[in-house]
């Protein structure tokens, strides 16, 4: 009996240690392939599950519909791409196991990742790794800290001072109302932002009204608050499903004045149940909009919308020009597959700060060594339905 | 030697050793090479899954209460290291000393907090305790999502509206950013440091479960009123366990907090999911058996990474997978099947030193 139940550990462990040793096994074998592989490896993590998982898949399919068209035209540098996407929920630490996923994968570069404090997560560990990361939509400041990364949306910090600089230049008001998401990075990143420039800028804030994630569906006592405090312009530095509601609340309560927002109201005038015309006047700060009439933003919509049946967001956008702008720089750069992942990082991150541009979500995009773009905001005016550039 | 040996020292061995075997197999392998990047980066969450698991059992299978709010004391010992770690940065710059001393740091607030808690909530039993600390789980969520601590050459500032009203110099460094949390700490937890403290949480547990005060406590769990008949302080007996608990899931908190380099308070990670996800730890690996809890934390942890294969499918196959593990492990018809035809794995049972682990986890306990 005893030799039975030494027999069935022993066999148990050398089981657990087989098992073990037959996932690092895989991944090495994966990993020695990729290194004399002829493709590219590009990986990708955001959300596709939970809250936030319209903005995850938006990136994935962006960046999808842009791997496609480049194989179908050849590649780059002649080598085809191969691209994978993996889940993280929108939470630290599972964003660093599915990076840690795609490593084992062969990742040579990373699109990524679609949320903020995630990627100030991941950031530190590409930055262990050198490898090249560029993010569609991380706007946190310390999201791309380290010289390995870039990103091809406007930060948070350039956002709140872009909207308080324009409020303040156009004349649009003296006096401000607020109204965020505390529990948001992105909507609190941008709100500390406005206020210290609106200082600067002499715009008073007479109202600074907070909501949170657990509380998103009744606004009435923050616009009654601000309604109260006698502000010109409410400034709405938050997402457009919780915007459609301000909007539809305002309404009910006879609250007339201007709504101001940044790229996170785009999108509002798809939502759901939503009187459209609510959205008359309200202006935003973005750099992409769906119903844009140029042509190269009109291709882009048409393709998106066969491949995937919906309309695409800002997000498909920032992945979109992701993927081309890793494109114009491995092309500048002339790297090839063959190259360690450190070796590629350091050629991707001098060729960044050489090219230019002209994408989706703005033109003559370039980037400096703190792996900020520089790009103009764009002010659009909701009338007649549609977004029209002011 | 071994027949000798007291059945609970022998136990307590088998559970030593498994985590002692685990940690020396895993640093071959990566000393080898063998090791996949993905399960190299899954250690240190592996180790603090396990301490909060073996935790939370001292509750729920010694105490015999059910706690929903130990991400909650988790959430404590993470923020308050994170945050001692962050001021310390530039003075202690040894690594390990500064890890230390925030383990410390991090287990006596979440010490304070269990006791803060524990005095007017363990005046209420069974399911009105369960809701009692579940709203504390949130309510210290919620709470460091409102604070914001800054620094300058002037000393501290605090504010719970936002950043501006901490009116700082400039050259103040914001350290606590309300939901944004605290970024930028030193990523001292090692993989060697998470195992060291498993062993220390198991000895801990282990060794008060089998002593005087863990029969106390046990006593109390099987009947009340016959434990307080026969001279046993009830309410002295229940904080000790529930503020052990506490420290050790502060423990896991700096562990956590010193893994990643952000540290935001969310529903994920110290809401009542993760609560729950810790009570299903403790479930699956058998209520009161300690042994069981490590082994569940290290599967659950594992099984939504490995299945990620699977893409979008991987949650929902994750789920199942839970429930047919759950029915396995519980419903009377498998324990039943189990008997007749695995009678071979079981024929541990007929010696008087192994209890049956699947059948019941309490009888070991007890």
């Amino acid at each position: 009996m005893k030799m039975k139940r030494v027999a069935s550990l022993m066999l148990a462990s050398v089981l657990a240690v087989g098992s073990l040793a037959a996932c690092g096994n895989d991944s090495g074998s994966e990993g020695g392939e990729s290194a004399s592989s002829d493709t590219f490896k590009i990986g990708g993590i955001g959300p596709t599950t939970g809250d936030a998982a319209a903005y995850g898949i938006a990136v994935q399919n962006g960046a999808q519909l842009a791997v496609d068209e480049i194989n179908a035209d050849g590649g780059i540098n002649g080598k085809q791409i191969e691209f994978k996407f993996e889940d993280d929920q929108n939470d630290s630490e599972k964003s660093v196991n599915a990076y840690n996923t795609l490593k084992d994968w062969g990742m040579q570069m990373l699109v990524g990742t679609v949320t903020s404090t995630p990627c100030t997560a991941v950031v530190e560990e590409t930055h262990k790794d050198n490898m090249y990361q560029l993010t569609p939509s991380a706007t946190a400041v310390e999201s791309i800290q380290y010289d390995n990364a870039f990103r091809i949306c406007f930060s948070d910090p350039s956002q709140g001072t872009a909207s308080a600089d324009y409020i303040a230049d156009n004349g649009l008001a003296t006096k401000v109302a607020v109204i965020y998401n505390s529990s948001d990075v992105y909507s609190s990143g941008i709100y500390q932002n406005f206020a210290t420039e609106a200082q600067a800028k002499g715009l008073e804030v007479v109202a600074a009204e907070a909501f949170t994630a657990d509380s998103k569906t009744d606004f009435s006592v923050q616009l009654q608050k601000a309604k109260d405090s006698g502000a010109e312009l409410v400034f709405l530095p938050i997402y457009y499903q919780e915007a459609s509601l301000i909007l539809t609340q305002a309404d009910r309560m006879g609250f007339d004045t201007t709504f101001f927002g940044c790229d996170g109201l785009d999108g509002i005038l798809d939502v759901e149940g939503f009187d459209t015309s609510l959205a008359e006047g309200v202006m935003l700060l973005t750099p992409f909009t769906a119903d844009a009439q140029d042509e190269k933003t009109q291709t882009f919509v048409k393709a998106y919308e066969e491949a995937f049946e919906i309309a695409p967001i800002q997000f498909a956008a920032d992945a979109y020009d992701c993927i081309y702008a890793i494109k114009a720089a491995a092309e500048q750069a002339e790297i090839t597959p063959d190259m360690s992942v450190s070796d590629l990082c350091d050629a991707m991150k001098t060729a960044m700060t050489e090219i230019t541009i002209d994408g989706l979500t703005g033109s003559g995009i370039t980037w400096d060594e703190s792996g900020e773009p520089s790009k103009e905001a764009k002010a659009v005016i909701i009338s007649n339905g549609t977004y029209e550039a002011m | 030697m071994l027949k000798n040996m007291k059945k609970t020292t022998k136990s307590n061995l088998i559970t030593y050793g498994m985590v002692i075997a685990a940690f020396i197999i895993v640093q071959i392998l990566t000393a080898t090479g063998n090791i996949s990047s993905l399960l190299e980066g899954l250690m240190v969450p592996l180790c603090i899954y396990s301490i909060l698991a073996v935790s939370l059992n001292l509750v729920v299978g010694f105490l015999g209460e059910l706690s929903l709010g130990h991400a909650g004391f988790m959430c404590v010992g993470a923020f308050t290291s994170a945050f001692f770690s962050k001021c310390v940065q530039d003075t202690i710059t040894v690594a390990p000393l500064r890890f230390f001393l925030a383990l410390l740091v991090g287990a006596a607030a979440a010490a304070v907090f269990g006791i803060i808690i524990g005095i007017p909530v363990l005046r209420l039993k069974g399911d009105y305790l369960a809701i009692v600390t579940l709203a504390f789980g949130e309510i210290i969520k919620n709470l460091v999502n409102v604070v914001w601590i800054g620094r300058d050459s002037n000393g501290f500032h605090f504010s719970m509206k936002d950043v501006m009203s901490l009116n700082m110099e400039t050259d103040g460094q914001v350290i606590v950013n309300g939901p944004q949390g605290i970024t930028g700490t030193p990523q001292d937890a090692t993989f060697l440091a998470g195992i060291l403290l498993v062993l220390v949480t198991l000895f801990i547990v282990t060794n008060l479960v089998h002593s005087r005060d863990g029969r106390a406590i046990m006593a109390i769990r099987d009947n009340r009123i016959a434990a307080e008949s026969v001279g046993i302080n009830v309410t002295k007996y229940k904080l000790m366990a529930f503020t052990i608990s506490a420290a050790l899931a502060g423990l896991a908190g700096v562990l956590y907090a010193h893994n990643l380099s952000t540290l935001t308070a969310t529903t994920n990670n110290f809401g009542y999911n993760q609560s729950i996800m810790i009570l299903v730890f403790v479930v699956l690996g058998g209520i009161g058996n300690i042994r069981g809890s490590v082994i569940a934390a290290v599967v659950l942890t594992l099984l939504p990474e490995l299945l990620r294969g699977l893409s979008d499918y991987r949650m929902l196959i994750y789920a199942i997978v839970l429930i047919v593990m759950m029915l396995f492990n519980w419903a009377p018809k498998s324990i039943e099947w189990r008997e007749k035809h695995l009678a071979f794995l079981k024929k541990k049972k007929n010696s008087p030193s192994a209890a049956s682990a699947g059948a019941d986890g309490r009888k070991e306990a007890r």
